[in-house]
């Protein structure tokens, strides 16, 4: 049996990359599960699918714990504990990820006993509207590494997964599945399926009794005010609203009152400022400001100009 | 029919199309609301006929879909959890106007604390409600158990809604391959609903009883139900057969797995004992005869099925995705009642809860529960309860705590 993992953002196509790997695998004759895996819908925050495959029909369930591959959509959440993209990984398990940065750096960075993998993002274009479909490459790199899609399974799938969109978009999609097949062409076959350990020597499970506990202790209160605001959301921006002071006509209310997360303050003077350690991107403000005063730059590149001396 | 990948919640939606259903009283919940959507998909498209009404509350949405099936047109309805329980007054109500409905449960923990991970306690609130129970454990059986559910609520012999039970995540969000029945082969299985006198009609009033009853009549009404809801036994043995006829698929009130040999059973519902069957597979490999047995049927309670197919069995574990809080796992007590006293009842039968939450079982939990089972027999002693809960669990929540009593502190010293 396969099984695989994407992690990523909300909003950047987990689920959809999920569901074409899925039908991929469908297409060639393989049983199949996918699903995504989140909590209340939210856009930047770390999330993640998982398809699972194999010729026999499967009794495995829920998140996948030892996987055979590992895909990360977007190179800032192996930094997030709380993302779990390293969980259950050894020496069997391929890591890839979509990054700029070079495939030395990252097999420096993450040490791992298996082999890491990188699938080069594409160049930020100009044309903000000319999406990367990060997804639709991440579903064709799986495809062409577990070695056991052909790439006419891959293409039929993309086409029934995005058939409500545009054909222009399908045709964008399908170019950029081929990029990303391309890519991993050299290493087609280098994620195997593998077989769960038997019944015979487990490790015993360590289940605790559990102690009463007071309930001063075991209610499930929250003690203190504005615990939210030492979880840093800025962390989930794929996308980073910047102001252009020049632009900005000092309204004092716009940005301040439309964005969702109140993260954006206002000077006695009408300056307004972002809280860019709670801002989540989701660029309400960009769209609202009446003189276009503030413009969406892509997260990565604005950490790079902020290390940039 | 086509074989295509669908999730436990597209598969809801399909059964209910197939059943040609008039009326879709709706209000969304997570994690049910894929399945109204895509039926108002079809609505608006017209893929399929019928009507749709959003309503402010799962109280007014029960009580609309009671009110529609007593004027004798097939009915659907779907929600979780915390809607479920916001429904209840009317889940009970609208049992007693004897007027079968469809409604799909996504089964959902409750709050406090919130979840939106599945366990049990949501439908078995709804336990005696005098709805009946079907729990599916993959997504195909989703499909088929929300035609089956029409047939067996509408038999003149049962008259009664019928509940169809998947859990959240596991089955709602999870495709998984499903054979989509034709539709003209789904209506030649489920045909046209004989309302028979179930004809509630605007400006023809209608009245079934007093308003306020006395304890005669009362027990009447509410122990007929009850005999409605056993005579669904026979009927959904004929329903399942029927099923089994035109689709090539088995779907019994009691699922037995590799139960005929087995020493040692393992007892659950839902879409968790699928990893059971995993781990029964993996056991037997290794020489250990354990089977799983899977009540489809909840209510009515397929108390003769169990019992048979555990006569004889040196033990049993039930493994409990719900927790009565003073009391323990529900199905444990439910089993107990089909055993108890019976000749050749397995001396053994253990309790273990898990799940809840979501809370994933390992298949390494499942073999240590046949381990201690099997350990049970031999000593001829039922072990404890026991809640599926390791050190990393209990570790995790500690470190929460030590966070939480460290901000308490602080704030008591800057106050």
């Amino acid at each position: 049996m396969y099984r695989i993992r994407f992690h990523g953002r909300g909003g950047q196509g987990m689920k959809t990359a999920s569901r074409v790997l899925g039908s991929a695998f469908f297409c060639a004759g393989f049983e199949v599960q996918d699903a995504p895996r989140y909590g209340a819908e939210r856009r930047g925050a770390p999330i993640f699918a998982f398809v699972r495959a194999a010729r026999e029909p499967i009794d495995e369930r829920g998140v996948i714990r030892c996987p055979d591959l590992v895909i990360v959509a977007d190179d800032s959440l192996p930094g997030v504990p709380a993302a779990g993209v390293l969980a259950g990984m050894d020496e069997h398990s391929v890591l890839l990820i979509n990054t700029h940065e070079d495939v030395q750096l990252w097999r420096e960075r993450l040490n791992l006993a298996g082999p890491l993998l990188v699938l080069p993002a594409p160049a930020e274009t100009v044309d903000r509207a000319a999406l990367p479909y990060v997804g639709t490459a991440c579903a064709a790199a799986a495809a062409c590494l577990s070695g056991s899609i052909e790439r006419d399974c891959l293409m039929t799938a993309l086409r029934e997964e995005l058939a409500a969109l545009p054909e222009t978009v399908i045709e964008d999609n399908l170019a950029a599945a081929q990029r990303a097949w391309d890519a991993m062409a050299p290493h087609r076959g280098l994620v195997k399926e593998r077989d769960e350990a038997g019944a015979r020597d487990y490790t015993p499970p360590a289940w605790v009794d559990l102690p009463f506990d007071s309930a001063r202790q075991a209610a499930p209160a929250i003690h203190a005010a504005a615990t939210s605001v030492e979880v840093r959301t800025g962390l989930w921006r794929t996308m980073r609203p910047v102001i252009d002071y020049q632009r900005c006509n000092r309204c004092w209310w716009v940005c301040s009152t439309f964005c969702p997360d109140a993260a954006i303050s206002v000077e006695p003077d009408g300056k307004p400022l972002i809280d860019y350690e709670h801002c989540k991107g989701c660029l309400v403000c960009v769209a609202k400001c009446p003189p276009h005063a503030i413009e969406a730059i892509p997260e990565h590149q604005a950490q790079q100009q902020e290390v940039a001396p | 029919m086509s074989r295509a990948l669908l999730t436990g919640n597209a598969a809801a939606a399909w059964g209910a199309r197939l059943a040609r259903v008039d009326y879709v009283p709706a209000f969304p919940i997570t994690p049910q609301t894929e399945i109204i959507e895509t039926l108002a998909g079809w609505l608006d498209a017209g893929d399929m006929p019928g009507r749709m009404v959003t309503l402010e509350s799962e109280h007014s949405m029960i009580t609309a879909a009671g009110a529609a099936a007593a004027t004798g047109v097939r009915v659907f309805s779907a929600t979780s959890s915390q809607g479920l329980l916001y429904a209840m007054e009317m889940l009970y109500t609208v049992a007693g106007w004897r007027a079968p409905f469809v409604l799909v449960n996504v089964s959902r923990g409750l709050a406090s604390p919130i979840t939106l991970e599945p366990d049990h306690n949501d439908i078995f609130a709804a336990r005696d409600s005098g709805f009946l129970q079907i729990h599916c454990s993959t997504c195909q059986e989703v499909l088929d158990s929300t035609l089956m559910a029409f047939r067996l609520g509408e038999d003149p012999r049962v008259r009664l809604p019928v509940i169809v039970n998947l859990d959240g995540f596991y089955l709602s969000f999870t495709r998984e391959p499903v054979d989509i029945p034709e539709a003209q082969l789904a209506a030649a299985f489920l045909l046209p609903y004989e309302a028979e006198n179930v004809r509630f009609r605007a400006s023809a009033p209608a009245s079934q009883a007093m308003a306020v009853l006395g304890s005669g009549p009362y027990s009447y009404f509410r122990y007929e139900s009850h005999l409605a809801a056993q005579n669904a036994l026979g009927v959904y043995d004929e329903v399942a057969q029927a099923f089994g006829a035109q689709f090539g698929r088995s779907h019994p009130a009691v699922d037995a797995y590799r139960c005929e040999d087995a020493e040692v059973v393992f007892v659950m519902i839902g879409c968790f004992a699928t990893k059971a069957r995993h781990a029964v597979d993996r056991l037997r490999d290794s020489g250990v005869a354990v089977g799983l047995l899977r009540p489809r049927l909840l209510r009515p309670w397929p108390a003769q099925a169990l019992y048979d197919a555990l006569r004889g069995k040196r033990a049993v574990a039930v493994i409990d995705q719900n927790l009565a809080p003073g009391k323990g796992g529900v199905l444990h007590g439910e089993l107990a009642s089909v055993l108890y006293g019976q000749p050749d009842a397995p001396p053994v039968l253990a309790s273990f809860i898990g799940g809840l939450g979501g809370r994933d079982i390992s298949a390494e939990e499942f073999y240590e529960i046949a381990a201690l089972t099997r350990a049970a027999a031999d000593s001829g002693r039922t072990p404890p309860p026991r809640l599926l809960y390791t050190e990393d669990e209990l570790r995790e929540v500690r470190k929460l705590q030590a966070i939480a009593h460290a901000e308490r502190e602080q704030l008591r010293s800057e106050s």
